[in-house]
């Protein structure tokens, strides 16, 4: 599967050959394909994101990338250079991963200073070279530690000097901030986004399963799935118009409401859609036959509570409520429509008292919230 | 309060009670028999007479010299052979690393019994050749010198630096083998910087278990028909069954016991230090 998308504002005009591509890689372990002919282009200063649940080859993609896992078929291109024969150390990139793999009975300077030594690089030269890296991860002041000796977000920023000392090209994180809890991820999240603005050549793939860290680093999001690649798009496209209805649920969540339109429409206009016995109006960002199968993804934040006072611009679905999370700003209620059974999941601000469980919810979405997707089941209304 | 202590005596006082009759009355007795009179002399003779004597500095010396060259060629084949088994993906190498840890389960005597067989003076190799050439007696003859001797010893004693030392190489993160490599490092300056380090405790104490085991090692010795090779072991043994002086075993048997405390305490200060615990 080769899947061709626009390329990221800043870097079209860039005519060098991409910093890294995958080119219809397949990786198999026997009979399985951990990867399945995925074709991907990294361009210089870029960051793409690889996101997707566990097993859907993310991390197996990285890896073909690094040289650790040989594609069965296809090939991997280094700065437009066929790398695919190539050793892991014959192809110049940098990795930082999840476990930060210090060398234990190193200190952080012989840790980063390793890839310089490795490549013969002069003792003086060597020296410049690592205290720059540990100034730029702010770890100078920490080099006669040994691994055992910092914290796990001091330990990670040794590993990306480590990774940058070798000045690579590419850099390639997998799931750098999983081991980190909750705060120090975000703070190492602000690290990394100033990391990008202080090399803005460096080609980055972070793989992740986290939407957060994909929105707020990437310039591209690879959307991976059962060992394929199953979209890929500019961030804030990706997010906004999600091309499918895993991409929509994966990266924001939304309800999937199987629907039919009851009229043609151009794109930019209202198209009107059956749903469990409803009348939807929707507006299309694509031309829309009618009695056409469609799926209409609602965000949960964009169920808004109906008002008897204002009049809906939708039907309005009540629905029992199941489940009730307090998310501190907002209260994330789980409940089913009474007249399709479906599951709705409905974001809504932590102002006055929390549904109560057990009791009905009256809900409805605005035409312009709804985003229309191709129906990915034959079974729409 | 009293009832917990007394419930931790009763648990703790059948293996002490077991310690101090098998182990701790045994070794004593040993240092007390050291002491007894030989013949006519006085009590505690034995000790300046064999710790004196040059035949026991010198088995005191061939004791260390096969111990030391037995580590050395047990941890160079050891950690070779492990690390083949462990990074290097070959068909029966399940297989390879049972027979290693099969051969821990033999008797120590049947190496040198079957590298007699196949070495020694009469062996099959020198058989074959003196039928061959014709001459008197065969090229091979050194089943009976210290070379054959620590060449038993390192047949015998290689498995038990493989297993530990392949169970740490298992145990060390693959991600900081794929870091080394791909920060350019070839595979020897990852064997010598990532891996070797990385599982220096296991051979450090496989190491130090080999040459102790050396140290005091007698079958392979006896077996072996050495006669130019008298470590101390043996010469407890002599001293002990064939001239029934047991004060001079005895004396021997403590210096031999003193060596084998010596080595461990060293390496346990060294490794408490290394491994900064």
């Amino acid at each position: 599967m080769s899947i061709t998308a626009p390329d990221a504002v800043s870097h079209r005009t860039d005519r060098r050959p991409a910093a890294a591509a995958l080119r219809e890689v397949t990786v198999s372990y026997g009979a399985t394909d951990a990867l399945r002919d995925c074709s991907l282009e990294i361009h210089h200063g870029e960051t793409v994101a690889l996101l997707g649940p566990s097993g859907s080859g993310k991390s197996t993609a990285l890896k073909a990338l690094a040289g650790f896992e040989a594609p069965s078929r296809g090939a991997v291109l280094l700065g437009g250079r066929d790398v695919t024969g190539l050793s892991p150390a014959q192809r110049g990139i940098g990795i930082v991963v999840q476990s930060y793999a210090l060398f234990p009975h190193m200190n952080v300077r012989k840790n980063v200073g390793f890839g310089l030594r490795a490549r013969r690089v002069p003792p003086a030269r060597t020296r410049e070279r690592v205290d720059e890296a540990l100034r730029m991860v702010g770890m100078f002041d920490y080099a006669d530690r040994l691994p055992r000796e910092l914290s796990g977000g001091q330990q990670q920023r040794v590993a990306i000097a480590r990774a940058l000392a070798i000045r690579p090209r590419v850099l390639l994180l997998d799931e750098p901030l999983s081991a980190l809890d909750a705060a120090l991820r975000q703070s190492m999240l602000h690290e990394l986004q100033q990391l990008r603005r202080r090399l803005p050549d460096l080609a980055m793939v972070y793989v992740t399963h986290d939407q957060g860290e994909a929105l707020a680093l990437a310039d591209r999001i690879a959307l991976m799935r059962d060992s394929r690649l199953e979209s890929l798009g500019r961030t804030e496209e990706m997010f906004e118009r999600p091309s499918t209805e895993f991409a929509a649920t994966f990266l924001g969540g939304a309800d999937i409401l199987p629907a039919r339109t009851l009229t043609a429409a151009g794109a930019g206009e209202t198209v009107r859609a059956a749903y469990g016995g409803h009348e939807i109006s929707v507006l299309t960002r694509e031309d829309l036959p009618r009695d056409h199968g469609i799926s209409l993804a609602v965000r949960p934040w964009s169920w808004q509570l109906a008002d008897d006072a204002v009049p809906a611009p939708n039907p309005v679905f009540a629905a029992e409520v199941d489940g009730v999370q307090w998310k501190g700003s907002s209260y994330r209620v789980q409940a089913t429509a009474e007249s399709t059974g479906q599951t709705l999941h409905v974001e809504m601000p932590a102002r006055g008292r929390a549904p109560a469980v057990g009791g009905t919810l009256s809900v409805t979405v605005a035409p312009r919230d709804v985003m229309v997707l191709p129906a990915e089941r034959s079974d729409g209304a | 309060m009293r009832a917990p202590t007394l419930r931790r005596v009763g648990w703790a006082a059948p293996p002490l009670a077991a310690l101090l009759i098998l182990l701790v009355y045994p070794m004593l007795q040993v240092v007390a028999t050291s002491f007894d009179a030989v013949g006519s002399g006085a009590p505690g003779q034995a000790w300046p007479t064999v710790l004196g004597d040059p035949a026991v500095h010198r088995a005191l010396l061939t004791t260390l010299q096969v111990a030391a060259m037995t580590t050395l060629g047990c941890l160079v084949l050891g950690v070779f052979l492990a690390l083949v088994l462990a990074y290097v993906p070959f068909p029966g190498a399940g297989a390879v690393t049972r027979l290693v840890e099969a051969v821990i389960s033999f008797p120590s005597f049947l190496i040198p019994l079957a590298f007699g067989t196949l070495f020694g003076p009469v062996g099959i190799v020198n058989t074959a050749i003196t039928g061959t050439t014709g001459a008197a007696e065969g090229p091979l003859q050194f089943m009976g010198s210290v070379h054959g001797v620590v060449l038993a010893e390192v047949a015998y004693f290689t498995p038990f630096i493989v297993r530990p030392v392949l169970a740490a190489f298992q145990r060390l993160p693959p991600d900081q083998i794929n870091a080394a490599s791909s920060l350019g490092a070839h595979p020897g300056r990852i064997v010598g910087q990532v891996i070797l380090p990385g599982a220096y405790p296991a051979i450090a104490g496989a190491g130090v278990l080999v040459f102790m085991l050396a140290l005091n090692e007698f079958g392979i010795i006896l077996f072996t028909g050495a006669q130019d090779v008298v470590t101390l072991p043996l010469m407890v043994y002599t001293r002990a069954i064939v001239t029934f002086d047991l004060p001079g075993a005895s004396v021997i048997a403590c210096l031999q016991a003193a060596v084998s405390l010596l080595v461990y305490f060293a390496y346990s200060r060294l490794f408490v230090r290394r491994s900064g615990r």
